[in-house]
């Protein structure tokens, strides 16, 4: 069967069109060449540089990752306080919320690692991972809220129709629901913090744009390596985003 | 025959709207009671209140002699006594038409997964879809997804069955079959109460009509009685708009 044209005039903009893939593939494709040819024709500085980052790579990896399933586990357990019906655990979550999105996140960054950890003796790294997990955490939070809340108030209560307490109608009819819906945004939320992980570079974690800074400042390649970890950083959020996609089609395949 | 639901001089307010004014109902065992009015008369509220979807402001609600409105009462236990049915169908999306159907049997009565697919395929078989069964909700069409929810209830093996409007979210094709499942339902005894906008249905497979105005019930009387000669004259300015 023929596709049905539709009519341009009411679409503003067009959707998963090939343009966009091509868009994608310009950008990856050609980040990517750029990181494998600079080092093959200039080795010096290029393959130097990108000789300096695996050990700052794993580190940027390492922030993320934690950093991401800390902030998962705190949003998780602030939206649960928004579910409770007891009335201080609602207060606390929403102050956190409210509170934490309103301060920007170096601030948070710096407050942790010089004010907090100055008080109990925490290395940079542990430093780090809080404030990124303790800011996310609160978007997180608020994703989730959102999720439960597109959910139709009909379906709880045909859940508790049935005889379903509170807590098994949330935990077999509700979060299973929110997780379709909360997977796009909380994958982007992910990238948001690889990328924002190049914040902590500036309390002493050796992550890859700090590796990046040290190679500028002793050889004054500040050009060249700046590009080199702006290209990284750009392949690896690229392709996140990418698998972001595939899974979140896959998942409303399964339907 | 016995009460299986008294309603008591049941009185709701939202906010400074007052939705029931000192409601009172009986049903008896097997009786099926239709409920029609104008939009906005408090029969779906009414309906909600019998299984605490919605709670009192005064009176009391028995099932039973099982104070359904007594906070201290088990809500859990007497929403297991009762199934509901709701206008927009409400099957959970993310699981197949025999999750739909297995989920409260398993998780509150505790029966076996084996038991409970079992019995869910017989009540698919009573309302013809067993050939659903590993379907999800989006691939039904609204009647058969309203008779999914049906015997979804059904599985709970509740003492009465209340409907919320059963047929006002379908297209009208699709009316008959689930105001066929119902019929049955009639024929085999089970105790119902059905807000309905079918009259023609609401004359056939009723016991009692009750017609509600404004939060109170007008008048209640057989089905024949209350269509061809209606008593009070907000009933027949209701029935000479919708017959």
């Amino acid at each position: 069967m023929a596709p049905i044209k539709q009519s341009y005039d009411a679409i503003l903009i067009p959707g998963e069109s090939s343009l966009q893939r091509i868009a994608w593939n310009v950008a990856f494709w050609g980040a990517l060449a750029t990181l494998i040819i600079l080092p093959i024709v200039k080795p010096t500085p290029y393959r130097e540089i990108i000789a300096f980052f695996p050990d700052g790579l794993f580190v940027t990896f390492q922030v993320t990752l934690l950093s991401i399933v800390f902030a998962l586990l705190l949003g998780f357990l602030a939206v649960l306080a928004r579910m409770s019906r007891i009335g201080f655990l609602n207060i606390i979550a929403s102050l956190y919320t409210e509170v934490i999105r309103g301060i920007p996140l170096l601030v948070q960054i710096f407050y942790i690692y010089y004010v907090v950890a100055r008080l109990i003796q925490l290395p940079p790294m542990v430093s780090a991972v809080m404030a990124m997990a303790i800011c996310y955490g609160a978007y997180i939070a608020e994703i989730l809220r959102g999720g439960i809340q597109s959910i139709s108030r009909g379906q709880m209560e045909a859940a508790i129709a049935l005889g379903l307490s509170r807590w098994q109608a949330i935990r077999l009819v509700i979060f299973p629901q929110t997780m379709k819906v909360v997977l796009p945004p909380i994958g982007n939320e992910f990238i948001a913090l690889l990328k924002d992980s190049s914040l902590v570079s500036i309390i002493a974690v050796i992550d890859i744009f700090r590796r990046a800074r040290e190679y500028a400042s002793v050889k004054y390649y500040y050009f060249e390596s700046y590009t080199m970890v702006a290209l990284v950083y750009l392949v690896l959020t690229l392709f996140f985003s990418k698998l972001i996609n595939l899974l979140e089609r896959r998942l409303h395949h399964g339907r | 025959m016995a009460d299986r639901i008294r309603i008591e001089n049941v009185s709701k307010w939202f906010g400074q709207f007052q939705a029931l004014k000192n409601v009172s109902l009986s049903v008896q065992e097997r009786e099926v009671v239709m409920i029609i009015g104008p939009s906005g008369s408090g029969k779906s509220t009414l309906l909600r209140c019998i299984n605490r979807l919605e709670t009192v402001d005064s009176g009391r609600i028995f099932i039973d002699n099982d104070e359904v409105t007594n906070p201290r009462v088990d809500i859990r236990k007497i929403r297991e006594e009762s199934g509901m049915v709701f206008q927009s169908f409400n099957l959970f999306p993310h699981l197949t038409v025999l999750e739909n159907i297995t989920l409260a049997p398993i998780h509150v009565l505790g029966i076996s997964k084996a038991k409970a697919k079992e019995e869910a395929y017989q009540l698919l078989e009573r309302v013809g879809l067993k050939d659903k069964a590993h379907s999800h909700p989006s691939q039904l069409s609204g009647g058969q997804q309203q008779r999914v929810a049906i015997a979804r209830a059904l599985a709970m093996k509740p003492k009465v069955m209340l409907f919320d409007e059963p047929t006002s979210a379908l297209d009208p094709e699709m009316v008959g079959e689930v105001l066929l499942v119902i019929r049955d339902l009639a024929k085999d005894g089970m105790t119902m109460v059905i807000v309905t906008h079918e009259m023609g249905f609401a004359r056939e497979v009723g016991d009692r009509v009750v017609f509600m105005d404004e939060g109170q019930i007008i008048e209640q009387n057989e089905p024949d009685q209350l269509f061809d000669h209606p008593q009070h004259k907000r009933t027949q300015a209701f029935l000479s708009k919708v017959l």
